[in-house]
């Protein structure tokens, strides 16, 4: 056993993936060769993430985040370098480490409480909730008789959060969850992410492209540069909450998140 | 997609239109069209159906029929689906029998017949074995493409889960590819029945089929035509069954998802 105060929860081991891009013979007169190019998605990249913390990574689309976040959930092996999760090697997806998908991942053939009893069934043994106590935990109890289509897109997601804690994760990775929302719905979403990690204390790791998301959010703040991914800057935010982004030091972090991803915080 | 009319004139005006046919025969065959020699009227093809309801073949060659398709039809969906969920979930496995299959499947069921008659004799067996075949490789095909199909996502939430083996197969990858499923059974059943009357023309001594090529040896058109309509009617009936599957409530995201 690893004594808790030195492993951190998740160490990402000088990462990098890269892949050829495996292309036929091209038919253009003008292309000089035939080979796949090689291209690099993940440089070099190292962190370390603590038991309970709140990371956000933030990068522009097609930077790499997502590609970083499968390696370390093990849905993809790194071309070098490893993940560690307490200490041991990665080797591949497991239900103690729940992924919540950008899309919709509820399955569409059960309603949303055999989408959440089908998680309740597959999680190890140990103690475990029930399907109306997850479903009341995310505020969607009455709602557990409605087939995922039937629903919103909001409750859609909370359902799929639902079933990933009936998994009782320590880790939770998140891939954009609230990308597809409207405004309204994504800052109501964020409320319900803080309150269920300030019960639950899970690991998350958040991917995110909104930098207010990340500031409200986060204990770290992760920014990750273009393709090639490398960490560019990391911001530690010790604020607790709730937090007023735009007001003293929080301010300051957000203005600085926003100018080292080449946006204008002040237009 | 079009708006669908509700109430009683979506069963009326099918029925309408075979109405007309029906009246357009018999007005072509009263002004003389045709000569009752080499096509039949109406009245005599009631007056046929009449005599075979009456003597009992109609119903027993229709059970017969039935019968044939029924254990032909249901062999292939038992080993073919299950062999199709197999191929589609394993690449390379479905890389090397896939051409197999596709060769094996434009062979007309009915270029097996001698073959049929000289491994299982005269009588159902070769029947069953014909209806089996032109079932099986639709089929098989169909399932695996639909597995390959499932959405990557679905896969990849079901084994962040830790489902894997008889568990992934039971709770994801067959109720994900159900509504394509029971979409080729449709198909699939409609093929056997065209196939079980073919095959009832060779080998055996009852059955629709038999009962058309009996009638044709004894110059009987009217009967003819009256084992046509009772295999067209069946039709109907065989695919309205199997969309009554399309109900099932865990079903209704498919239909949801066209919309």
């Amino acid at each position: 056993m690893h004594d808790s105060a030195d492993v951190p929860k998740i160490r990402v081991e000088r990462v990098t993936k890269s892949f050829e891009e495996r292309r036929r013979k091209s038919r253009h007169p003008l292309a000089v060769s035939d080979r796949g190019e090689v291209v690099t998605i993940l440089d070099d990249v190292s962190l370390d993430v603590r038991e309970g913390e709140l990371v956000m990574l933030v990068g522009h689309s097609g930077c790499g985040k997502s590609t970083l976040l499968n390696v370390i959930a093990g849905f993809e092996r790194p071309t070098s370098g490893r993940v560690l999760i307490d200490g041991v090697e990665v080797a591949g997806p497991d239900p103690r480490r729940m992924f919540v998908f950008q899309e919709n991942s509820l399955f569409p053939w059960l309603t949303v409480a055999e989408n959440v009893a089908l998680g309740l069934e597959s999680a190890g043994p140990g103690e475990r909730a029930t399907v109306p106590e997850l479903l009341q935990l995310v505020g969607l109890s009455g709602f557990g008789d409605y087939y995922p289509h039937q629903i919103s897109g909001g409750m859609g997601r909370l359902a799929e959060l639902a079933r990933a804690l009936a998994m009782n994760p320590d880790i939770l990775f998140m891939d954009e969850p609230f990308a597809a929302l409207d405004f309204m719905t994504r800052c109501l979403m964020r409320e319900e992410v803080l309150n269920l990690m300030a019960l639950l204390g899970k690991t998350v790791l958040f991917i995110t492209h909104d930098l207010d998301e990340a500031v409200q959010l986060g204990d770290r703040i992760v920014i990750l540069s273009d393709r090639p991914a490398r960490i560019q800057q990391v911001f530690e935010i010790p604020d607790p909450h709730p937090r007023d982004v735009s007001a003293g030091e929080l301010g300051r972090i957000r203005r600085r998140a926003y100018q080292e991803m080449g946006v204008n915080p002040v237009l | 997609m079009n708006a669908r009319s509700e109430g009683p004139s979506r069963f009326w005006r099918p029925v309408a239109a075979f109405g007309v046919l029906v009246l357009a025969w018999q007005a072509a065959a009263s002004i003389g069209l045709f000569s009752p020699k080499v096509f039949p009227t109406p009245a005599q093809c009631v007056a046929g159906l009449v005599e075979v309801v009456r003597d009992g073949r109609l119903f027993s060659y229709t059970v017969a029929s039935l019968f044939r398709v029924t254990v032909g039809w249901y062999i292939a969906v038992l080993l073919a689906v299950p062999l199709g969920i197999v191929l589609g979930g394993r690449a390379a496995l479905q890389e090397t029998i896939n051409p197999l299959l596709q060769f094996l499947r434009p062979i007309s069921p009915l270029a097996w017949i001698p073959l049929a008659m000289i491994w299982f004799g005269i009588g159902d067996p070769p029947a069953v074995f014909l209806i089996f075949l032109a079932s099986f490789f639709p089929l098989v095909v169909a399932t695996m493409g639909a597995v390959a199909g499932i959405k990557p996502l679905y896969v990849r939430a079901a084994r962040n889960m830790g489902l894997q083996g008889s568990r992934l197969v039971l709770r994801v990858v067959l109720p994900a590819t159900l509504p394509s499923i029971i979409v080729i059974l449709r198909i699939s059943v409609g093929i056997a029945w065209l196939v079980v009357v073919a095959a009832e023309m060779i080998a055996v001594k009852s059955g629709l089929g038999f009962l058309i090529i009996d009638a044709r040896n004894a110059l009987r058109l009217d009967l003819v035509v009256v084992g046509m309509v009772v295999i067209g009617l069946i039709g109907i009936v065989l695919d309205r069954a199997i969309r009554r599957l399309e109900q099932l409530p865990s079903l209704g995201w498919s239909l949801a998802r066209q919309r």
